[in-house]
């Protein structure tokens, strides 16, 4: 039987091995030789009709407990936010999705421009000059801001704050063990870097200090504080952070940072497990030829008509081989394009006031949540997450919530052991003052 | 068409929005008062601000502007752009896979976690290896944490003095470049005449500071390495590892399998052989996949199963670590897990069965009138070169850009760099016979043109919507974002 995405007939195939001139398919693997050669039936699952392929994805698909049916205050770097319906109409045309890298400029005007437009939206929230097409995630673009810092200022050590992500710290490591780089922790004291701490560790060794904006706790870290720190002995300012919050906080662009990265997952991207997100990278001008991945520019054709192209590509793999900048490659473009239509339809205006929402609502969740006697550790300011204290494990805790169709938040307990039976509650604007009350009666009742 | 597109930003008009948010339900506060003086942005960022059809509109008029495979043939040679199943796109989004927190308790996630672990089972059975991660990204992604694996092996058995990846020359760029991030120095080893590994040059270069020999197999010019177990002998007997960048492995489903080849690491483009999709450039997914002696050293979590439950274990002490937050591109595995359902067995080993004979059927038809490096069959891709043409005057890029105007993708040019005015071209199985006629009827007429009216190709394209771009200005003047005049 034909299968519908092969349309090659017998009569083809007899044609097609007639121009060849060869007898059967099987001439054409001749050049494998027959001690490697794959005999008998690959053990791959059976194939499925397009009607038993639907019912068993749902059927798996329902047995995972999903945020449009539970109300989640999950957050720990990907966050539960409204996605406009235009989003996914937008990313759905297949001349976006099934295309690739837009190597010839002439045929892919669409993508390099809604990626120009991209990189705008991303320096504007960032403060920066430049931002790339984008990275795989936020983790890897702050991985790879370690390796461009090494790199420009010829020094072999990373500080990283504790109040980082613990799984971005742990990719860190990862890419930082490739080049043989050493990273450094430093503690935090109420919930931000410690700045004594970072202090001590910052010497003339020093490629750069990276910290996280909102930090992993949620709080807002002194980026002036340790911008000096960092400069007063030439390192490289890294914030790693997330571009909604900048909506409504100063840009670490104007805080004197060097290189600004994060996820544009709370832009236009669901969840999904994990990923794909979407990475962004931006940095001052002065560092623009550095930059891993595509940048798109903007240019001119014969008549002088406004273009645009994959540019300043000496830095990339294609070209430079093992001299490049980094070896990403495919990047997360369908993902950078669903945050500008995010970003484009919620606007000036609705970006600034999601982002209001977001403290406001995190607020509200917090004061009710002292109220009730529930303790909140750390003490200063936040954007959309924030740190309690309960009296028994948080998994117990979550499994009861989810009862009463919340996600609970995440467990710190996990990555930072003095935080046993600590939650990291996550509230955005996607949550209901109704289901904020009902979170806080849950969790005020089993303290 | 209208030829130039307005910028989003150029659209903008005060107070208008596409998309609006519920008021506030909880008290407000004022947040200016309530944040600190450093952290109360000023500056407010130029967000674009349109009404919900003039951004549909917009995007529209973008999407007019770029070519998909869905708008017709796209043969870029290495890439494999094959056609992207519908259906795939329906079940990525299913409320279970789309709108999933990766940091739910892993008792709410077993219906995501069985697809990830029946994905990598298939993944094993393709490649023939004995374990496979899906937390890499993409392919290039997934060759850095192969070479991270591979390190940590050799340095697990008190072997530090690997330094040195070697690479064909018709390596993909990436091949070098993953080397480098993962501390390793690139070694290149020669092809021979018949466009493949020059066996006493990869003799010459393997040594005892040799961590390992990254190839594709099917190579990059499209043709199968014969002499694999013996380099495999060469690489294994010098201590060293064997890698396999997949990006090619729609040319062997269900004929070879790099397991068996003696390759001890593999990753795998999901997005190019299992209908990723592309994405204009991404997302892609890079799993990877090794014999048993490297399991230990696999990123983690590690997914594993028991008493038909799933739960990631963390409990790796000799884990390369992590390569990526949380459990990888989990959205394209879906996609790819759902095509390979879709085709089973059988239809994968026929997928390859058809890519290879496209690319042998368009090769024979093409060779007269180019110059066909390489005279034996090819897998799933081929390459002929333009030398022909080009002392006519007509480069390969000229021809590439006459294509254009005859609503085609160009093959992929000036790749891989040891084939002059390089043209490689991968039709994929998905593609009719019909289609791949008229391509070649239309190549073979551009092959004349270059001989009687070369000025229409070398100043092609005619029909697109924007010339040939002055990308030499734009690299030395760089503009990278939009300022309002
Ligand atoms: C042969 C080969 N290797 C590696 C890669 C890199 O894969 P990715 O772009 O997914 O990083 C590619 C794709 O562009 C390729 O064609």
């Amino acid at each position: 039987m034909k299968h519908r995405y092969l349309p090659t007939t017998d009569q083809d195939r007899k044609e097609m091995l007639e121009t060849i001139g060869v007898d059967s398919v099987q001439d054409l693997f001749e050049d494998i030789p027959e001690a490697i050669r794959f005999k008998g039936e690959l053990k791959v699952e059976k194939q499925l009709f397009e009607s038993e392929l639907i019912r068993y994805m749902s059927k798996l698909s329902s047995q995972n407990a999903n945020t449009l049916e539970n109300a989640s205050f999950l957050g720990a770097g990907v966050y539960d936010h409204a996605i406009p319906s235009v989003v996914d109409h937008v990313i759905r045309r297949s001349e976006f999705y099934t295309a690739y890298t837009p190597y010839q400029p002439e045929i892919s005007q669409g993508e390099l421009q809604a990626i120009f437009e991209f990189q705008t939206m991303i320096s504007e929230l960032t403060g920066m000059e430049v931002a790339n097409s984008s990275m795989y995630d936020g983790p890897t673009a702050l991985a790879e801001a370690g390796l461009l810092s090494a790199g420009q200022t010829k020094k072999k050590k990373i500080i990283v704050s504790k109040t980082v992500h613990p799984e971005a710290r742990a990719v860190i490591d990862t890419y930082a063990r490739g080049q043989r780089l050493s990273v450094v922790e430093v503690d935090s004291s109420n919930g931000v870097t410690d700045l004594d701490k970072l202090k001590q560790e910052i010497d003339e060794n020093t490629a750069c200090v990276m910290v996280q904006y909102p930090n992993f706790f949620g709080q807002l870290e002194p980026l002036p504080d340790i911008e000096k720190l960092v400069h007063e002995q030439k390192a490289m300012f890294v914030v790693s952070s997330n571009p909604l919050a900048l909506g409504r906080l100063t840009p670490p662009g104007e805080l004197g940072a060097d290189i600004v990265v994060g996820d544009c997952q709370p832009f236009g991207i669901p969840a999904q497990f994990g990923g794909p997100h979407c990475g962004y990278f931006a940095v001052t001008k002065k560092l623009m030829r550095k930059v891993p991945g595509r940048l798109i520019g903007q240019t001119t054709d014969e008549n002088g008509q406004r273009g645009f192209v994959l540019t300043l590509q000496a830095r990339e793999q294609h070209i430079r081989r093992d001299k490049a900048t980094s070896n990403i490659c495919s990047n997360q473009a369908l993902n950078a394009l669903a945050s500008s239509v995010a970003m484009s339809a919620l606007g000036k205006k609705g970006v600034r006031k999601m982002a209001e929402q977001n403290i406001k609502k995190a607020h509200y969740a917090k004061t009710r949540l002292e109220e009730a006697g529930v303790e909140t550790v750390f003490n200063g300011v936040y954007f959309n997450e924030f740190v309690i204290k309960v009296n028994g494990p948080i998994k117990e805790l979550n499994r009861k919530l989810l009862t009463k169709g919340i996600i609970g938040g995440y467990d710190l307990g996990r990555d930072y052991p003095e935080l046993n039976n600590h939650m990291l509650v996550a509230v955005t604007e996607n949550r209901t003052k109704a289901e904020i009350d009902m979170f806080v009666e849950e969790v005020g009742g089993a303290k | 068409m209208s030829k130039d597109q307005a910028l989003i930003f150029e659209l903008s008009e005060p107070e208008r929005i596409s998309y609006s948010l519920p008021e506030l339900d909880v008290p407000d506060i004022d947040l200016d008062e309530w944040l600190p003086e450093e952290f109360n942005r000023k500056t407010e960022p130029e967000l674009p601000e349109v009404s919900e059809l003039q951004l549909m509109r917009h995007y529209t008029a973008l999407s007019k502007r770029n070519h998909g495979v869905d708008s017709g043939f796209y043969p870029l040679g290495s890439c494999t752009m094959k056609y992207n199943p519908k259906i795939n796109e329906d079940v990525a989004r299913y409320p279970g896979f789309a709108f999933v927190h990766p940091l739910q308790e892993e008792e709410t996630v077993q219906g995501a976690l069985e697809m990830m672990y029946n994905l990598q089972e298939n993944l094993v059975a393709v490649t023939g290896m004995d374990e496979v991660t899906l937390q890499p990204a993409a392919g290039a992604h997934g060759e850095w944490t192969g070479l991270m694996m591979i390190r940590a092996y050799h340095e697990a058995n008190g072997d530090f003095n690997r330094t040195k990846v070697i690479v064909p020359d018709s390596a993909h760029g990436t091949n070098p470049a993953s080397a480098t991030v993962a501390g390793f120095e690139a070694v290149t080893v020669k092809s021979n005449e018949k466009g493949l590994v020059d066996l006493e040059d990869l003799k010459r270069v393997v040594n005892h500071d040799t961590a390992a020999l990254m190839l594709t197999n099917p190579n990059t010019l499209g043709l199968f390495e014969e002499q694999i177990t013996e380099m495999a002998t060469i690489i294994h007997d010098a201590g060293g590892k064997l890698y396999y960048d997949g990006a090619n492995m729609n040319a062997i489903m269900g004929a070879a399998r790099p397991g068996d080849m003696g390759f001890d690491v593999v990753h795998l483009n999901l997005h190019k052989t299992f209908t990723g999709p592309h994405g204009g450039g991404g997302p892609g997914s890079g799993p990877v996949g090794v014999k048993s002696d490297l399991i230990p050293y696999l990123p983690k979590p590690v997914l594993v199963k028991e008493n038909d439950a799933y739960r990631f274990d963390y409990d790796r002490p000799q884990s390369i670590g992590r390569v990526k937050p949380y459990y990888g591109n989990f959205g394209i595995n879906v996609r790819a897990y759902s095509y390979i359902r879709t085709m089973g067995p059988e239809g994968l080993k026929q997928v390859s069965e058809n890519a290879v004979l496209n690319a042998n059927y368009m090769m024979r038809r093409l060779q007269d009138a180019f110059v066909l490096p390489y005279e034996q069959h090819c897998k799933h891709e081929f390459v002929i070169s333009g030398k022909k043409q080009k002392k006519l005057g007509v480069r390969t890029l000229d021809m590439a850009k006459r294509l254009l105007d005859f609503g085609y993708h160009p093959p992929t040019i000036y790749f891989p760099i040891n084939v002059e005015e390089c043209m490689m071209i991968e039709p994929t199985e998905t593609e009719s016979k019909e289609t791949l006629d008229e391509f070649c009827d239309v190549l073979l007429q551009i092959a004349k043109e270059a001989e009687d009216n070369p000025e229409i190709v070398q100043e092609a394209p005619h029909t697109t919507v924007i010339g040939r771009l002055d990308e030499t200005t734009a690299a030395r003047k760089p503009i990278l974002r939009y300022q309002k005049a």
